[in-house]
């Protein structure tokens, strides 16, 4: 009898905690299908009083309007900005794992001086607000004509990729056994080699992981996007949104359509590499 | 002496390599210096040049421009009633959705680590609030609540919650609310991970020990996953509580500091005195001040760090 009300009673339990994971999955959902739902509404149904739900037409036609050449003014700003948004955040992401890991390998295997008050003062490099800075680095990038260029966005977001980057990868690094490198070594690897050959192999899980995470912070980035840069020539998708979302007559068929567009590429890379998301999160090298 | 001879086993090796007349300290810093100089000149040295515009007249538009005045920015924004109405509005934001991000947060990882049917599903996409760029989430919910056509106001009077229409982000309190809604909207998954990856590392062994002294699900939680937890919770709010003094991107697209300055937070006056007015004395001065209170925050977490990893 006992039995038969234990699991009952789990049973109940198994009910309540799919009533809870129904719940969570509205909360999760809910707003971002009304995202994608109003991308693809006509416009007199998003602007109906009352809301028409479910909306009369589904079509496709601002995607097609964002990605065919030429166009109006916002489907334009969102195609170059996107483009934008890729070379920038491939080049931060190429440029940010090999510097980065080059750094972190020193701090993870070799011995100089002041070894620990650099590492620290790199963590705190990580900490410091972008409002900090921005003002002398606006002096300084407008001086030097760098305003509204791509270039000058992918240094600025090294910066702040950088540090995470050497924070995470010390650990993998670090959780490499030495064997390893001495084996090379007496094979007559040079310490680059072995870096090359040995570390960047052994923790391609953990450059995997702080690539991801990379791409995805300079993707999301807005701030100094919206200070320095003005025109298509390097404004990023979060600007170009922003600044839609900021006219008068909003459009918001248009500005969720921007908005799926922009989600896209973080959306496929949580969906395809979420291990890798979770570990690089967690910056646990030794936990894997 | 194990590793000593390690050592000069691999000092012999690498004289045939070559960088083999290069110490380990110089090949170490060489190693360091694109990463040293970039963030040198990008973040140390603006860092150091905003304390100078602290120490000066930086306000564009005086006619005293570049004159030294030692502290007196410190004493004007400290003695302003809007630093304060600021720090008060960014500390009210930190604090409440931190709150919320935490104790949802901890309360989805609780039910994702549990076995039902649709679990692995519900895994995969509570990552994806987070995955959503803050400014496309910050653009979602202003559309949700718009106060004519928007989603929440159309849901609400459907099932009879409401009689009428509200402006959700026309009023001060409520529009910083709302912000806090879209920020725990997409942050709490985030948070959730955290919790759900340090609720993996729980010996299951625990539980059942615990299930055979008779500890009930609540008491289970207060003595077995609880106490697993606290690192993880210590760490989840340091960091958090570190961003939300940042926040700016949300407040930028959804309410621009108002309606009458509701949603001015620090990071946002800040901006506004420097890009607007013109002020960087000012702005310089606010963002010191929110610096500090980030510093406190990182000499926090680094004592947590400390005492996590003590095999470093």
């Amino acid at each position: 009898m006992t039995k038969q009300r234990s699991s009952l009673r789990r049973r109940g339990f198994t009910l309540f905690q799919c009533a809870m994971g129904f719940l969570l999955f509205l909360f999760v959902m809910v707003p971002f299908l009304w995202l994608l739902v109003s991308s693809l509404s006509e416009r007199r149904d998003l602007i109906s009083l009352p809301l028409r739900f479910p909306p009369g037409h589904l079509s496709f036609a601002r995607y097609a309007a964002v990605f065919a050449p030429g166009g109006e003014e916002i489907a334009r700003a969102f195609k170059y900005a996107l483009f934008n948004s890729l070379i920038v955040a491939s080049l931060v992401t190429a440029v940010g794992l090999v510097v980065g890991a080059l750094a972190s390998y020193s701090f993870a295997r070799l011995r100089f001086a002041f070894k620990e008050k650099l590492l620290y003062a790199l963590l705190f490099t990580y900490m410091i607000p972008p409002i900090v800075i921005v003002l002398p680095l606006y002096v300084a990038i407008s001086a030097l004509g760098l305003l509204d260029r791509k270039v000058t966005l992918v240094f600025l977001y090294l910066s702040m990729t950088i540090p995470f980057v050497v924070w995470v990868m010390r650990s993998y690094f670090g959780s490499i056994s030495k064997s390893f490198e001495e084996a090379a070594l007496i094979d007559g690897c040079t310490r680059l080699q072995t870096l090359r050959y040995v570390y960047v192999p052994m923790a391609r899980p953990g450059l995997i992981a702080t690539g991801i995470l990379a791409f995805l912070l300079s993707w999301d980035e807005f701030f100094f996007s919206l200070i320095f840069t003005s025109s298509l020539a390097a404004k990023t998708i979060p600007v170009a949104i922003a600044e839609f979302t900021g006219k008068n007559s909003v459009d918001y068929g248009m500005i969720t359509t921007g908005g799926v567009i922009a989600s896209i590429p973080p959306l496929l890379i949580a969906i395809f590499f979420q291990k890798y998301i979770v570990m690089g999160m967690t910056g646990g090298g030794n936990k894997e | 002496m194990r590793s000593e001879q390690r050592e000069s086993l691999g000092r012999r090796a690498r004289g045939r390599g070559g960088e083999g007349d290069l110490s380990e300290q110089g090949f170490a810093f060489l190693l360091l210096t694109p990463a040293a100089l970039l963030i040198f000149i990008v973040i140390l040295l603006p860092l150091l040049i905003t304390f100078g515009y602290t120490l000066i007249n930086m306000n564009l538009l005086s006619a005293t421009k570049g004159r030294f005045t030692g502290l007196a920015n410190y004493a004007s924004v400290l003695g302003a009633s809007w630093f304060w109405s600021s720090l008060g509005r960014t500390l009210y934001f930190t604090f409440v959705s931190l709150v919320l991000e935490t104790g949802l947060g901890l309360l989805f990882a609780l039910l994702l680590a549990g076995s039902f049917p649709g679990v692995g599903v519900l895994r995969s996409l509570v990552i994806l609030p987070w995955a959503i760029p803050t400014l496309v989430s910050g653009a979602l919910w202003k559309w949700i609540l718009h106060p004519d056509y928007g989603a929440l106001n159309a849901l609400l009077s459907w099932l009879g919650l409401i009689k009428e229409y509200h402006a959700w982000l026309g009023q001060p309190w409520l529009a910083m609310n709302m912000v806090i809604l879209a920020d725990v909207w997409k942050m709490a998954p985030y948070s959730a991970i955290f919790f759900l990856a340090a609720l993996q590392f729980i010996n299951k062994a625990l539980y059942e020990a615990a299930r055979i002294d008779g500890a009930g699900v609540f008491r289970r939680f207060r003595y077995v996953t609880f106490p697993h937890l606290v690192p993880t919770l210590l760490v989840v709010v340091v960091m958090r509580s570190m961003d939300k003094f940042k926040a700016f991107d949300l407040f930028y697209v959804m309410t621009k500091g108002g309606p009458a300055n509701g949603t001015k937070v620090l990071t946002y006056d800040a901006y506004l005195r420097g890009f607007d007015n013109l002020n960087y004395s000012a702005a310089a001065t606010i963002s010191y001040v929110i610096a500090f209170l980030v510093l406190a925050l990182t000499v926090i977490y680094l004592r947590l760090g400390k005492q996590e990893d003590v095999n470093d």
